[in-house]
C-alpha cells in the first residue's frame, strides 16, 4: 500500500513539472521554450540516432571512469581518516570546506593541467565526488559504537574476521549514502566539465543546442539527463532504504 | 588554539609552501600554475587598481540577493508545506531526487528563456539553495517537541503566539543549519552560471582570464573567491555550532 | 506525630469520565480510560499509579482541560472545565518541556510575562522560585548544560511562579535515576507543603506514591479505571526517610497485589494473570 501511494505521489509530481513546464511556455513563448509534446517527440527521434549515441556515450565513459575516482580516492581518504583519529581531526575541517567551494572555479587550473582532453573532465569529475565519499566514510567509521568492538574481542574474532562480520556491515549505510552522495556530484562535475569547454558529451550538447537556438534539442537533452539522475538516485536510495531498515 | 588546530594550520601551510617551492624550482610549469605568493601580489594589485571591484561587488551582491530571496521564500514555504501533510507526502520524493538532478541542466534553458542577463543567474542562485531551506524547515518543524504544544495550552497562547514565541525558537537551529546552506548553495549557482555563460560577474571575468591567458589575473581571483567562501562559510560554521551546543543538540 | 487533615471541600472532580480515542484511517478506536469518579481534596497530594498505557496521561491530560473527556463532567474549582486550561491549574510534563533557547530566569519567568505581570514582581516571583528550586546559581545557564533533574527543576520554577492551585505532575521524575527520584521526591514534598496547593501525581513507580501521597489511585489496563484508592495516613511533614517506615513496605504491597495482574495484561500475558 506504501508502495503505490509513493508510485501515486511521484506521479503526481510529474504530472505537476509538465503542467509548470507548459505554464511556462505558455507565458514565455514557443521560441524560448518548446511546449513538452513536440519537446517529447523530438526527444523520441533524437535518442536513437547517432549523433545522440555518440554524445551519450562520450558522458557515459568519462562519468564511469570519474566515478571509479571518486569511489576509489574517497573510500581511501574516508578509511584512512576514519581509523586514524588524528589525521580525521585534522582534515575534517578542510574537507568540509573544500566541499562548500564552487568548484567550478578551478575548472581553468584543471584545464591549463591536462588541455582539453578526457582525463581533464574525469578528474574535474572526481573532484566533486571525492568528498562526500570521504566524509561520510569517514564519520561511518567514527560512528561505529564501540561496544560493537567490544563484542568482537569478546567472541575473539579475528582482526578480519572484525572488519568483514563486524566493522563493514556497521559502516556500510551511511558509507551506501556518500557513495550516492558521490555520485550525484560526479555527474554534475563531468556536465560542468562538458558545458565549459568540450567538444563532445550531452553537456556540450546542451550548450551547443542553445548558442544555435535550438531549444527543442536543449530541453530533450536536459530532460534526458534529469531522468538518468532521478532513476539512478531512486535506486540508490532504495538500496539505501533496504541497507537501513536492516539495522 | 588546541593541538590539532596547530596541525592544520601546519598542515595548510606545508601545502602552500610545497606548491611554492615546485612552482620556484620550475618543476611546475609557469604557465599551468603560478606560485602562491604571486597570487596573492596579484591579487593585492588587482583589488587596489580597482578596474575589476565592480564585477566583484556585482557578484557578491546576486549571491546575497539569492541567498535572502533563498532563506526567506524557503522559509515560507517550509511552513506552507509543513501544514499540509498530504501535499508534503507528495513532494517528497522531488525533495530527495531535487539534489540528485544536476539542475545545472537548465540554466542554459533560463538564457533563452530570460536573455543573458542577471536574471538567470540569481534564478540559478535561488534553485540551488531555496530546496536546501525548505527542506531544513521542515526538519526543524519536525523536531519541534510535542509537549511544547501541550505547554503553549497550560500557558492558553493563540496560535500565532505559540508559532512565534514556541516553533520559531525550538525550530531555530535547524533554520540556521538552511540558512548556512543557503548561502553556500547561491554561492556555488552564482559562480558556476556565471563561469559556464553569463554577461558580467567574477565568474565570468575568470573565464576570460583563462582564454587570454592572463594566469595572474585568473588566479588572483581565484584566490579571492576562495578565502572569501571559506571565511563565510567558516563564520556560519561557528555560529551554527555555537548554536548547536547552547541547545545541546549533537554537534557535527 | 500528626496526621495530615486536607480540607474536606472538593477541589477538583472527575465524575463518570471517558475517553476514547476516535479511530484513524480504518484503525479501530481505543477506549483509554473510564469511567472513572475521582474527587480531589483541597490541598491533598494524590498519586495515581497504573500499568503502562493504562490512561493514566489521558486522565491528567482530561482534569487539565488538555483533552476533551468523551464523556462525563469534570470539574475545577467548582466551575466545568471545558476545552480550555482553567487559571490556577499548573502541569509538569513528563518529557523535558524546558525552552532550550531561553536561559533558566527566562523559563522561569516566562509564564508571567506572557500574563503581563509587572517587572518587579516578576523578578520577585522567579528569584523565589529558583531560590526555593536551588537553581539560584544556575539562573543564567541554558537548560543544555544542567542535568535532566534540574531542567525538570526548571520546569517546576516555571510552574511555581504563576503560583497554582492545583499541580499536575505527569511522571515528572520518569527519566531520572532511582537516587534523583527519591530527593526530587523531597523536593515536591516541601513544594507541597509551602505553597498548600493540591497535588496529583501521575507515576508508574509505587515506591514514590507511596512515599509521597495522602491517597493513591490503583488503575487497571486500559480501559483505565480505579480499582482501589489506598489512604496512606502519613503526617504532613514527611520525606524519603519514611521508605524504611513499615507501613511503607505495607502500602507498596498492598498495591502490587491490586496491579500485577493488570501489569501483566498490559504486558500481554493476560492466561498468566488470569490463572
Amino acid at each position: 500500500m506504501i508502495a503505490t501511494n509513493r508510485a501515486a505521489d511521484t506521479v503526481i509530481i510529474l504530472i505537476v513539472l509538465l503542467l509548470a513546464w507548459q505554464a511556462l511556455h505558455q507565458i514565455v513563448g514557443a521560441t524560448a521554450l518548446p511546449s513538452p509534446v513536440p519537446t517529447l517527440a523530438y526527444l523520441a527521434k533524437l535518442v536513437p540516432s547517432e549523433r545522440f549515441a555518440e554524445n551519450a556515450w562520450a558522458t557515459l565513459v568519462c562519468f564511469f571512469y570519474a566515478l571509479i575516482l571518486s569511489y576509489g580516492i574517497g573510500l581511501a581518504i574516508g578509511v584512512w581518516m576514519g581509523v586514524h583519529r588524528l589525521s580525521g581531526a585534522v582534515g575534517e575541517p578542510i574537507l568540509i570546506s573544500l566541499y562548500t567551494l564552487p568548484k567550478v572555479t578551478l575548472y581553468p587550473v584543471v584545464l591549463l593541467i591536462f588541455g582539453l582532453s578526457l582525463s581533464g573532465r574525469v578528474t574535474f569529475g572526481a573532484m566533486h565526488g571525492v568528498l562526500p565519499v570521504a566524509l561520510l566514510t569517514m564519520s561511518a567509521i567514527r560512528n561505529i559504537p564501540p561496544v560493537y568492538l567490544k563484542s568482537a574481542r569478546t567472541l575473539h574474532l579475528s582482526r578480519w574476521q572484525t572488519i568483514l562480520t563486524v566493522l563493514f556491515p556497521a559502516t556500510l549505510p551511511e558509507v551506501v549514502v556518500g557513495l550516492r552522495i558521490g555520485f550525484t556530484l560526479t555527474l554534475l562535475g563531468v556536465l560542468l566539465a562538458e558545458m565549459f569547454a568540450a567538444k563532445q558529451g550531452l553537456g556540450f550538447l546542451i550548450i551547443n543546442a542553445m548558442q544555435l537556438l535550438q531549444t527543442e534539442e536543449m530541453v530533450a537533452v536536459a530532460v534526458v539527463l534529469f531522468a538518468f539522475a532521478a532513476v539512478a538516485n531512486a535506486l540508490l536510495l532504495w538500496i539505501e532504504h533496504r541497507l537501513h531498515r536492516r539495522v | 588554539m588546541s593541538r590539532v588546530g596547530w596541525i592544520r594550520i601546519a598542515v595548510i601551510a606545508i601545502a602552500i609552501a610545497l606548491l611554492e617551492a615546485s612552482c620556484r624550482l620550475g618543476l611546475i610549469d609557469h604557465r599551468v600554475v603560478i606560485p602562491p605568493s604571486e597570487m596573492a601580489d596579484a591579487l593585492v594589485h588587482l583589488l587596489i587598481s580597482g578596474q575589476d571591484n565592480d564585477q566583484i561587488l556585482r557578484t557578491f551582491g546576486i549571491v546575497v540577493l539569492a541567498a535572502v530571496i533563498s532563506a526567506i521564500g524557503g522559509f515560507a514555504l517550509g511552513v506552507i508545506i509543513h501544514a499540509l501533510p498530504r501535499v508534503r507526502q507528495s513532494l517528497d520524493p522531488f525533495f530527495a531526487t531535487y539534489y540528485a538532478v544536476p539542475i545545472f541542466i537548465f540554466y542554459p534553458v533560463m538564457i533563452v528563456i530570460f536573455g543573458l542577463s542577471a536574471i538567470p543567474i540569481v534564478l540559478m542562485g535561488v534553485a540551488t539553495a531555496i530546496v536546501a531551506m525548505i527542506i531544513a524547515t521542515l526538519n526543524g518543524l519536525d523536531r519541534v517537541p510535542q509537549v511544547l504544544t501541550k505547554v503553549a495550552c497550560v500557558h492558553r497562547m493563540g496560535r500565532i503566539a505559540t508559532a512565534l514565541l514556541l516553533k520559531l525558537p525550538a525550530a531555530a537551529p535547524h533554520l540556521f543549519t538552511g540558512l548556512k546552506l543557503a548561502v553556500s548553495y547561491a554561492f556555488i549557482g552564482v559562480i558556476a552560471s556565471e563561469f559556464i555563460l553569463a554577461p558580467a560577474g567574477l565568474g565570468r571575468v575568470i573565464s576570460d582570464a583563462y582564454t587570454d591567458f592572463d594566469n595572474r589575473k585568473m588566479y588572483a581571483l581565484m584566490l579571492l573567491l576562495i578565502i572569501v567562501a571559506t571565511v563565510v562559510n567558516m563564520f556560519l560554521h561557528a555560529v551554527d555550532q555555537h548554536l548547536a551546543e547552547r541547545r545541546g543538540i549533537g554537534k557535527a | 506525630m500528626s496526621v495530615a487533615v486536607p480540607g474536606e471541600d472538593i477541589h477538583a472532580s472527575l465524575s463518570d469520565v471517558t475517553r476514547v480515542y476516535p479511530g484513524v484511517a480504518g484503525t479501530p478506536a481505543v477506549h483509554a480510560l473510564g469511567p472513572v469518579d475521582l474527587k480531589l481534596k483541597r490541598g491533598e497530594f494524590f498519586a495515581v499509579v497504573g500499568p503502562s498505557g493504562c490512561g493514566k496521561t489521558t486522565l491528567l491530560e482530561v482534569l487539565a482541560g488538555l483533552q476533551q473527556a468523551t464523556a462525563g463532567t469534570v470539574t475545577f474549582e467548582g466551575r466545568p472545565i471545558a476545552g480550555k486550561v482553567p487559571d490556577g491549574i499548573g502541569v509538569v510534563f513528563q518529557e523535558d518541556a524546558s525552552f532550550p533557547w531561553l536561559t533558566v530566569w527566562d523559563n522561569a519567568a516566562f509564564g508571567l510575562r506572557r500574563n503581563g505581570v509587572d517587572p518587579a514582581k516578576i523578578r520577585r516571583r522567579v528569584d523565589d522560585a529558583l531560590a526555593f528550586m536551588g537553581l539560584t546559581d544556575f539562573a543564567r545557564a541554558y537548560p543544555a548544560q544542567l542535568s535532566g533533574g534540574m531542567r525538570q527543576r526548571v520546569c517546576i520554577s516555571r510552574t511555581l511562579v504563576l503560583q497554582p492551585r492545583l499541580i499536575l505532575l505527569d511522571e515528572p521524575f520518569g527519566a531520572l535515576d532511582a537516587q534523583t527520584r527519591l530527593l526530587m521526591g523531597d523536593e515536591v514534598l516541601r513544594l507541597w507543603r509551602r505553597t498548600g496547593a493540591t497535588i496529583l501525581l501521575i507515576t508508574h513507580a509505587l515506591d514514590e506514591a507511596a512515599m509521597l501521597s495522602d491517597r493513591i489511585g490503583a488503575m487497571s489496563a486500559r480501559p483505565g479505571r480505579f480499582m482501589e484508592i489506598v489512604a496512606t495516613g502519613w503526617p504532613r511533614e514527611r520525606d524519603s526517610k519514611i521508605v524504611s517506615d513499615a507501613g511503607f513496605g505495607e502500602i507498596t504491597g498492598r498495591l502490587w497485589d491490586n496491579l500485577r495482574g493488570e501489569s501483566m495484561k498490559s504486558l500481554g500475558h493476560s492466561g498468566v494473570a488470569a490463572g
